[in-house]
């Protein structure tokens, strides 16, 4: 059982690199920087794990500011995808100035928030 | 005719609008000349839809103006005079001031830091609506425009219906919901001229944020969700039951994974909403970090994080393109996930860091929990649970198209319909818990009841106007060829279905004016009394006005020094330290349960243990209400039980036997002696019953109204003593 299970992860594995590996460089881009954004969150909270919480505020203000980008990141690139039937017909303009909008909010508020 | 009484009440009528319709309606269009302004159909249904929508408008301000028209334009209740108080703060000193504003006029000694514990929503809407009208130079005082705050959001949430029947059904769905909502009285009663409550401005933005979230649901698009954050803000800032939405959106979230409609757009939506709508949601001061460490805001959270992983399963999914391997992937995946969401939830509670459902929520689960633990939850008449009788004067006939509604909704399922089934449900069940909810209800069963009014009268309308064609091309083709046998069947059953459905429409319209005559007569006889002036019926049948409580807080305002300090029951402390202007010790926001019961114990103890109380505090006159002269019934003694009750929550001298016989609660002759030598006894009915030489030794009356409903008593300071 185990066995196998250690040979389907390998092929699981395999067959996952070999796909992403033909997605185009553009979506690599935004999963790079979502990957950069959850990295900078746990650093953020090990961090806080280190000297304790005192401005909660900052705290919860950086740790969202990272979760932020990286799901509108994410909302980014499924709107942009041209393999998405239901955004078939958004012009890949709108989707990246909503992206900026709403960065632009997100920043705001964290700012504000940052205390 | 027709059109005249359309808007009223047979706004469903003009939808389907074709050249059948028009002919059947020519000489009446004539002569209100739409025809000779040569106008095509499609400009004609948008005229008529935004006039109806205009009347909608109008109508709703209006039917809330029965008090101002009665009475005076003046505040209602108690608690919107706090909000008056505040607002009026925020008007003269700015926002700053406002935001950090520390009050020790009330709760004396201990004050009250205002800027934290309110929600400015309301106070900030109507100053930036005082703050227009001066700039645009008319020069209003803010005391109208807070008046007037509630029938003119009141007109906006009709709007707003208007546009979220048309995303969940269509135009003539959206008509019907923004007629029906703009006089449905369990609107009404929280909304009405001069009721300056955050529920006026909240139940607006209740349904704005839905509105934008259905929306953004339905496109899938990012500035939509935007906005939906920031409804969810204003709802935030407006009223503390925000706590609905951010519960009932995760559960829609979970209905429509479970059900398998998950979608991209649904997780553009959902992350965009939560995400933004926390951030913005924690800027209220009120609100703090409750997002991250209430239990009430934790579903959300769970099912933000079930998004990520149904999104990071349909990934791997469409990079994998290989069943068998996905199998695999999903079975090591699942167990690790449920395993560390598991124990974090447990570690997260266990530990207390979670902290679970505080008490006004929790009520709302169990409701016998509120009597049994928290006496101040449950002695507001509000919290009740709801009767029968309740639900058929704030609904009518919404009673029985609701589930009408209902069933049309299940034959359409889609995103948005099941939002608005799942909105009804859940907000009929608080409501059948709380009496105050039924506010939070009104919505979904006005929208819901106009899909059932909409769908059914477009159907009728159909099966009229099929026929009304049938039977034109069967008079073209000649009398004779009617009677053969197939003719003569098909035109024997036409008559007969024609005329059951003029009749169901017929019917239709007679039931939705009387809707709107019940919604009306309950406007006018029972919601728009301000309960600060009281009127009643004289001797002769003339009307006599009971001004009792505004005179009494104003001589408080003009013969006590100004910082004398006031102790009376909580409820009348916002509208002493509002309109009287001097310090209360405790008031209607109720924080600090010791400090109440302290009150509660001072009045309920004989007069010589009250009076230690009563210098403890600082207290120099007391307030109470006597209904004994006028037979006002809802004065002090009837509340008295409360007070025990309450008193003997935190105080266990309080017994509450001991005011009782035989298990009975009287005030006269027969009542038990501790209630007869009590403070509150005393005070408010010691002139005619029970006890009749009644001396006073530490307070003496300084001042009773005019028909001797408030009276209040001066304490006298401690004899000289060497």
């Amino acid at each position: 059982m185990a066995r196998s299970t250690s040979k389907d992860a390998q092929a699981l594995f395999n067959s996952l690199r070999s796909a992403y590996s033909a997605t185009p460089t553009s979506f690599k881009i935004i999963d790079l920087y979502v990957g950069f954004a959850v990295f900078t969150a746990l650093i953020q909270v090990v961090y806080m794990a280190i000297v304790g919480s005192f401005p909660f505020n900052s705290f919860l203000s950086g740790v969202l500011s990272c979760v932020g980008t990286a799901v509108l990141a994410v909302c980014l690139r499924i709107q942009v995808n041209k393999e998405n039937k239901e955004f078939k017909d958004l012009p890949p303009e709108r989707a990246f100035a909503d992206f900026v909008l709403c960065n632009l909010v997100l920043h705001l508020v964290i700012m504000n928030f940052l205390g | 005719m027709l059109a005249r009484t359309e808007p009223i009440n047979g706004t469903a009528k003009p939808k389907p609008v074709s050249s059948p319709m028009n002919n059947f309606k020519s000489d009446l269009l004539n002569s209100f000349s739409l025809k000779s302004l040569k106008l095509k159909t499609k400009q004609q249904e948008l005229l008529i839809r935004v006039s109806i929508l205009c009347l909608v408008y109008v109508l709703a301000f209006i039917t809330r103006l029965f008090s101002v028209l009665r009475y005076e334009s003046m505040i209602h209740e108690f608690d919107p005079y706090f909000n008056y108080r505040t607002t009026l703060f925020l008007t003269q000193k700015g926002f700053y001031d406002f935001w950090n504003w520390f009050d020790s006029e009330s709760w004396y000694p201990l004050g009250r830091i205002i800027g934290g514990t309110l929600y400015p929503g309301l106070m900030v809407t109507a100053a930036i609506i005082y703050w227009t009208l001066r700039f645009l130079r008319f020069a209003v005082h803010i005391r109208e425009v807070c008046v007037l705050t509630a029938p003119f959001f009141a007109s906006n949430t009709t709007i707003v219906a208007y546009f979220f029947g048309k995303e969940i059904w269509d135009s003539g769905a959206g008509l019907v919901a923004a007629a029906l909502i703009a006089i449905c009285p369990g609107y009404i009663s929280r909304s009405v001229a001069g009721s300056y409550d955050n529920e006026g401005v909240a139940i607006f933005a209740l349904l704005w944020t839905f509105y934008l979230f259905v929306k953004a649901v339905n496109t899938g698009s990012l500035a939509w969700a935007l906005a939906s954050a920031f409804g969810y803000f204003y709802m935030v800032s407006a009223w503390g039951g925000y706590v609905f939405i951010i519960n009932l959106i995760p559960l829609y979230v979970m209905v429509l994974l479970i059900t398998g409609r998950y979608s991209l757009r649904l997780y553009v939506a959902y992350n965009c909403m939560y995400v933004l709508g926390m951030l913005l949601a924690m800027q209220i001061r009120f609100v703090g970090f409750q997002h991250v460490q209430s239990g009430e805001h934790m579903a959300a959270m769970g099912v933000f994080f079930l998004m990520q992983v149904f999104y990071f399963l349909d990934w791997v999914k469409y990079l994998l393109n290989d069943a068998k391997l996905f199998q695999v992937f999903l079975r090591i995946t699942v167990t690790f996930t449920v395993g560390v969401g598991a124990i974090a939830l447990g570690v997260g509670t266990a530990s207390g860091y979670i902290s679970p459902w505080t008490g006004r929520f929790y009520s709302l689960l169990d409701p016998t929990y509120a009597k049994d633990h928290i006496p101040i939850i449950a002695s507001v008449s509000e919290h009740q649970p709801t009767a029968w009788s309740s639900f058929m004067f704030d609904f009518h006939i919404l009673l029985f198209l609701f589930p009408a509604g209902l069933y049309f909704c299940f034959k359409r399922l889609s995103d948005a319909t099941i939002f608005i089934v799942m909105y009804g449900l859940t907000s009929m069940y608080f409501a059948g818990v709380m009496v105050r909810l039924i506010l939070v209800a009104t919505p979904a069963v006005c929208l819901i009841s106009a899909i059932a009014v909409s769908a059914t009268i477009k159907n009728l309308t159909l099966l009229l106007r099929a026929k009304n064609k049938v039977a034109q091309t069967a008079s073209a083709k000649g009398i004779g060829s009617a009677k053969s046998s197939s003719k003569g069947l098909l035109d024997q059953s036409q008559p007969f279905h024609r005329n059951g459905a003029i009749a169901l429409l017929l019917g239709a319209f007679y039931l939705l004016s009387k809707y709107a005559m019940h919604c009306t007569w309950v406007t006018s006889e029972a919601y728009s009394s301000p309960s600060i002036v009281l009127a009643a019926r004289g001797a002769h049948g003339n009307r006599v006005i009971f001004d009792d409580y505004r005179e009494a807080y104003f001589w408080l305002r003009q013969n006590t020094p100004p910082d004398a300090k006031v102790m009376s029951w909580w409820d009348y402390g916002y509208q002493i330290t509002a309109m009287g202007n001097r310090t209360v010790i405790v008031d209607n926001n109720t924080w600090n349960n010791t400090h109440i019961a302290t009150v509660g114990c001072a009045m309920s103890s004989y007069e010589d243990e009250a009076y230690e109380i009563m210098r403890s505090l600082d207290v120099d006159y007391v307030l109470v209400v006597f209904g004994g002269v006028t037979g006002y019934s809802s004065d002090d003694i009837n509340k008295f039980l409360w007070m025990v009750r309450i008193g003997g929550g935190v105080f266990p001298v309080i017994k509450e036997p001991d005011y009782l016989v035989n298990g009975e609660y009287r005030v006269d002759k027969g009542a038990s002696p501790k209630m007869l030598n009590c403070l509150m006894y005393d005070r408010a009915r010691g002139v005619e019953i029970g006890n009749k030489d009644v001396k006073l030794e530490y307070l003496e009356e300084a001042f009773t109204t005019s028909n001797w409903i408030v009276r209040i008593y001066k304490v006298k300071p401690p004899n000289n003593r060497w």
